[in-house]
């Protein structure tokens, strides 16, 4: 099922905390919802999940509105909120048949449905457990868990992987990796690394605008003008590079790292060929290179780009 | 399976895991028991084999109980943040709040079902009138529906269990004490809305065996009246 959305609005007060949205996902796609905290990630995924009433604008879940078909379309999503509120006192099997039932998950398929959950999630160990008793990793699986209980087409998960140890988060990108290839998943979070690792699609998002959208390749492409390499050159005068390497064509910058040892950044205008260049006035002067690193832009550096200007 | 019974039969298991239903039956038990059998206006002491005097102790050990049994059916829910988690799953408020409303209900059905020894033991005794007992319970789940109403109302629209069992416990008393002695004290068509909106009355009059359709759209009316409210305070989170 293809999730569009179009301009969504929503206001708290006087504050708009969505302010006019508009973006799709389609089948088979995870799309990365990223965006510093009060962006508005929770509340455009509230509003998908029927939660809380849409502002302004409309959400299209497989060409039928969450305003007018939000119980039916109910069904068809699994939803693992922000700080993933469970029943403390319910055993986990317990919780999952009842979600399950609640899902309308029919009476003969109810335990095969806990079971295959318990497996995905490796619950195993903790089942008989209570959810109150559980660690954070645990009560986060559980939560994965009763979001896809009934198999749903659509997922959305709100900082899936908060809590969990690093082989845990692993484990989880894989399954949301796999359950991606069939299914719609919008995923929020902050860790940047994770949506690089998960989606196929980043929409970064600030102050309830979406400011870039893209896959995490062309966002580094549109995002920066410039080329950035580090280069550390031995035997030479430090005024002397310094100079030269500011006159080669295409270079907008030169700065020192640590002037004195050789290391330098330079700034260049992207396929002005400034590598070659370089290497050629390195034999020219008779310069012993001993190091030339094209440093990628971080994701985060666009993250922070985007959100903070 | 109705998504209402679902709900309703969790919400059920867990008044008992949490100890509040063993609780609530122990102390309604040993309350009514004590007033019925042993002390006060007892059954001895009238030398009736009537159960008037269970009846009216239990009028007012259920007032007291059932703010404490619904005070947490949503507060709680809102407070954790599973309300979000509950109401994102295929199921309609009314649902929700339906099936809490039973959960409560059946509580309080079980509590009064611990209860049949008594009119067995009278039976024994002598020769009750069995109309009037039959009639005398229908009041007490019809006053306990109305009251659960409330209560689940109350609770529907805090997220502090205290506020909504004194809110629920406020509201219940006008119903309970309040209008019966206003309608005392006030005379003319006043007077007479007074004494419709109090809940005694109808509770008495079906507790000495008259069943007046008056009464039960009394009850029944508050029931709606209580429940539409709190789905109505459940779905406000669409429109703000």
């Amino acid at each position: 099922m293809d999730i569009r959305i179009e301009n969504l609005f929503k206001r708290y007060g006087v504050q708009a905390a969505v302010d006019g949205v508009s973006f799709q996902v389609k089948t088979g796609e995870i799309l990365g919802f990223l965006g510093p905290n009060g962006a508005g990630k929770s509340t455009t995924m509230k509003m998908i999940t029927g939660y809380i009433g849409i502002g302004g604008g409309d959400i299209l879940i497989g060409d039928k509105s969450v305003k007018l078909h939000s119980a039916e379309l109910k069904k068809h999503i699994g939803y693992l909120p922000e700080h993933n509120p469970l029943y403390e006192e319910m055993p986990v099997m317990d919780y999952l048949r009842f979600c399950a039932e609640l899902q309308g998950v029919s009476p003969a398929d109810v335990p095969a449905r806990v079971r295959q959950m318990i497996v995905d999630c490796s619950l195993d160990a903790e089942k008989h457990k209570k959810i109150g008793e559980l660690s954070k990793g645990y009560r986060q699986r559980v939560g994965l868990a009763q979001a896809m209980i009934h198999d749903p087409e659509i997922l959305i998960l709100d900082e899936p992987t908060t809590g969990l140890d690093p082989n845990q988060i692993i484990e989880i990108r894989k399954l949301i990796r796999e359950l991606g290839r069939e299914k719609t998943v919008i995923l929020s979070t902050h860790i940047l690394p994770e949506v690089e690792a998960t989606c196929d699609r980043i929409l970064i998002i600030n102050k309830g605008r979406i400011v870039a959208d893209g896959t995490a390749e062309s966002l580094r492409r549109q995002a920066v003008g410039q080329q950035v390499l580090v280069v550390k050159i031995e035997d030479a005068v430090e005024a002397e590079v310094a100079a030269e390497l500011a006159r080669l064509r295409g270079v907008t910058g030169v700065t020192g790292i640590d002037a004195a040892a050789g290391s330098w950044q330079i700034q260049a205008v992207p396929g002005s060929g400034v590598p070659r260049e370089l290497f050629r006035l390195c034999v020219e002067r008779r310069w012993v290179l001993t190091e030339l690193t094209p440093v990628e832009t971080r994701l985060e550096d666009i993250f922070r780009n985007l959100t903070l200007n | 399976m109705s998504s209402v019974w679902v709900i309703a039969r969790r919400e059920l298991a867990s008044f008992f895991d949490s100890l509040i239903a063993y609780i609530m039956l122990v102390l309604f038990l040993g309350f009514s028991g004590f007033f019925t059998w042993l002390y006060g206006s007892d059954i001895f002491m009238v030398g009736q084999a009537s159960l008037q005097s269970f009846f009216s102790v239990a009028f007012w050990t259920l007032f007291f109980f059932i703010p404490a049994i619904t005070m947490r059916l949503l507060a709680e829910e809102r407070k954790t943040g599973t309300i979000e988690l509950l109401l994102t799953k295929a199921v309609s408020n009314r649902q929700v709040v339906l099936g809490k409303f039973l959960a409560a209900f059946l509580l309080i059905a079980i509590a009064l079902l611990f209860t049949l020894p008594y009119p067995l033991t009278l039976a024994a005794l002598g020769r009750p009138d069995y109309g009037q007992i039959v009639c005398g319970y229908a009041g007490l789940l019809l006053m306990s529906a109305a009251y659960i109403a409330i209560g689940l109302y109350a609770s529907s629209v805090t997220a502090n269990q205290i506020v909504a069992f004194l809110s629920a416990l406020f509201i219940s008393l006008f119903f309970h004490l309040i209008f019966g002695v206003l309608s005392g004290q006030l005379s003319g068509s006043m007077g007479q809305v007074v004494d419709y909106l109090s809940l005694s009355a109808h509770f008495e009059s079906l507790a000495r065996g008259v069943i007046d359709s008056t009464d039960l759209i009394y009850f029944l009316s508050i029931v709606l009246a209580g429940l539409l409210l709190a789905e109505l305070s459940l779905s406000k989170r669409n429109f703000e």
